[in-house]
């Protein structure tokens, strides 16, 4: 376990929390326990899917995302729609009206995420030139993806492309192109991403393949939707604030990415679950692709579980809303001397994460996934989740690491009730004699 | 003595629907016993193709994976048909897959050269009428 805590955005409330098996099984890290009446969350497997927040019925797990009064830290302020947050609206006839509604909530400017993606596009598709790279290349659009590698595919790492993610990207551009129109200090603006999705608060927090980030905060959909959505009713149309691709905004749903960067040969998957079983192939070398977009939530970032709107609604909004929108392809859009005015690529290496080893030493991890075995045949299978932990293996390799006794088992448990029941009957009997 | 660990899986003959899950365990297995990642993805693509061919090919077999500090073994033995001619069995394109398995999208004649490509040493015994054993070793260090 790692002496630093990690920031996540995901949480627990403890009160809400009523020990019961949802989430615990949902966890596609294996990153949750039930212990002493409440679920616990391991810092070091956690990757801030979600998931567990879709499935908790008590409300008990939550995303920590910055308030949206925390604007007024910055003397100019400007708001970094999520393209996933056009689909929100039932009501608006154009993605203008978004823009311009969140200019009347207090931003001083908007950027578009779509336009960071439209950039991201074009240095993807400079990457898929180069025949020496793995194949696939693999998505770094969803950060839960990105650790879920870390985590469970350390093999994969080196196929991940080494791009800052359109967030980043539409930060970095918005920052410089601000301070040189209204000629002020790139300190006193603050960008936030206004976000559906809980791994991206953690991805600003804790950058993965850079130093820090270019966004200053993450303000969730839902905490503005109210007032959004009531601005964006009074909002004019004005398409002349629309600056994304119809391809840059298709990457909100999941097959949009991959669309726009190679849409000869890539494969959109999403769903956490779906998309461990494909990069299961991936590793096996078993799919001729040259690009691989993976999404943690189903429908892709229409999915986030900071959305209002059902993502298959939140889809089709924008579907609407891309066939009157701009159809430029990214290529001929964006200039390919903009990749390298911006720092777009990846500064530090990504590490693959440790959490799911048993030992730093080879023979101890050994002994000790001997010692799993030798527990897990004797458990019942059932994976119930009854003590705690969310399969029987898990629960082996929990009593191996000293966070579990075997008595924690009720089936175990059970069994050594009955034998001792028997016991006291035969001992009942032999002393009536 | 020396530490040893040993997992043992069955492989059936013609089990396309459970194909993969044996090669799945070991992978998860030596994740957990934090095997260094460029070592980890040889030994996937290997384990798979061994494990599909034991479901294609054979009539069926075991798979047995060691490690030990220095190393990881990969043992794939069957009872059956044995391979007539090793030599051209090798070669790139070369399969006697069935139609049933190419239909599955198996069967390019990639199996036995991806798994001499990644493990450290291969090694192919085989006779007809007994079975066909494959030694894979992977060095650790």
């Amino acid at each position: 376990m790692a002496l630093e805590k990690r920031f996540h955005s995901v949480r627990l409330e403890k009160d809400k929390c009523r020990a019961c098996t949802n989430c615990l099984k949902r966890c596609p890290t294996e990153a949750i326990r039930v212990r002493g009446g409440r679920a616990h969350i391991i810092d070091d497997r956690c990757i801030d899917c979600g998931e567990c927040i879709r499935v908790c019925e008590y409300h008990a797990k939550v995303a920590i995302t910055d308030p949206l009064s925390s604007i007024a830290r910055f003397k100019y302020k400007i708001a970094l729609p999520a393209p996933s947050m056009y689909g929100q609206f039932k009501n608006i006839r154009s993605i203008s009206q978004v823009l311009s509604g969140l200019k009347l909530m207090g931003f001083d400017e908007v950027f578009e995420v779509a336009r960071g993606a439209d950039v991201v596009t074009r240095a993807i598709r400079e990457k898929l030139r180069q025949p020496d790279l793995p194949r696939p290349l693999i998505s770094t659009a969803c950060p839960a993806i990105v650790r879920l590698i870390q985590v469970r595919f350390p093999d994969l790492i080196d196929h991940l492309v080494d791009i800052r993610q359109p967030m980043e990207v539409a930060a970095l551009i918005a920052k410089r192109e601000f301070a040189r129109k209204h000629q002020v200090d790139e300190s006193e603006i603050g960008c936030f991403f206004i976000t559906p999705c809980p791994a991206k608060v953690t991805a600003i927090r804790n950058p993965i393949g850079h130093e820090s980030s270019a966004v200053d905060g993450a303000i969730s959909v839902l905490e503005i939707y109210g007032l959004l959505s009531s601005h964006t009713r009074r909002a004019e149309t004005d398409e002349s604030l629309i600056t994304a691709s119809a391809w840059g905004v298709g990457w909100a749903s999941s097959g949009g990415e991959a669309n726009a960067v190679c849409p000869d040969n890539a494969l959109a998957v999403d769903g956490i679950e779906n998309v461990i079983r494909v990069l299961e192939e991936i590793e096996n070398d078993k799919l001729d692709l040259e690009f691989f977009e993976g999404n943690a939530c189903t429908g892709g970032c229409v999915g986030g579980p900071l959305n209002f709107e059902n993502n298959y609604v939140a889809r089709n909004i924008i579907r609407k809303l891309i066939d009157r929108g701009n159809g430029r392809y990214p290529d001929e859009k964006v200039d390919v001397s903009l990749l390298t005015k911006y720092p777009l690529y990846n500064r530090l290496p990504i590490l693959p994460n440790s959490a799911m080893k048993l030992d730093d030493d080879l023979v101890e991890a050994m002994r000790k996934m001997e010692k799993i075995e030798e527990i897990f045949k004797k458990l019942p299978g059932y994976d119930c989740g009854s003590c705690g932990s969310p399969t029987c293996h898990t629960f082996a390799e929990d009593i191996v690491q000293g966070f579990a006794r075997e008595m924690d088992c009720i089936h175990i448990m059970k069994e050594q009730l009955r034998i001792m029941a028997q016991q006291m009957v035969s001992l009942a009997e032999t002393s009536r004699e | 003595m020396a530490v040893m660990l040993e997992q043992v899986f069955q492989v059936d003959k013609g089990a396309y629907e459970t194909a993969g899950e044996a090669s799945m365990t070991i992978k998860r297995t030596l994740k957990r016993l934090g095997i260094d990642a460029s070592i980890l993805r040889q030994l996937s693509v290997a384990s798979y193709e061994v494990e599909l061919n034991l479901v294609i090919h054979s009539l069926g077999g075991t798979l047995t994976l060691t490690v030990d500090p220095d190393k990881i073994t990969l043992i794939s033995k069957d009872v059956g048909p044995g391979i007539p001619d090793i030599d051209k069995a090798m070669t790139e394109g070369y399969s006697t897959a069935s139609e049933e398995a190419r239909s599955l999208g198996f069967g390019a004649g990639m199996g036995l050269p991806n798994m001499k490509r990644n493990a450290t040493t291969f090694d192919i015994v085989s006779e007809v009428g007994v079975g066909t054993c494959i030694t894979m070793t992977f060095a650790l260090h």
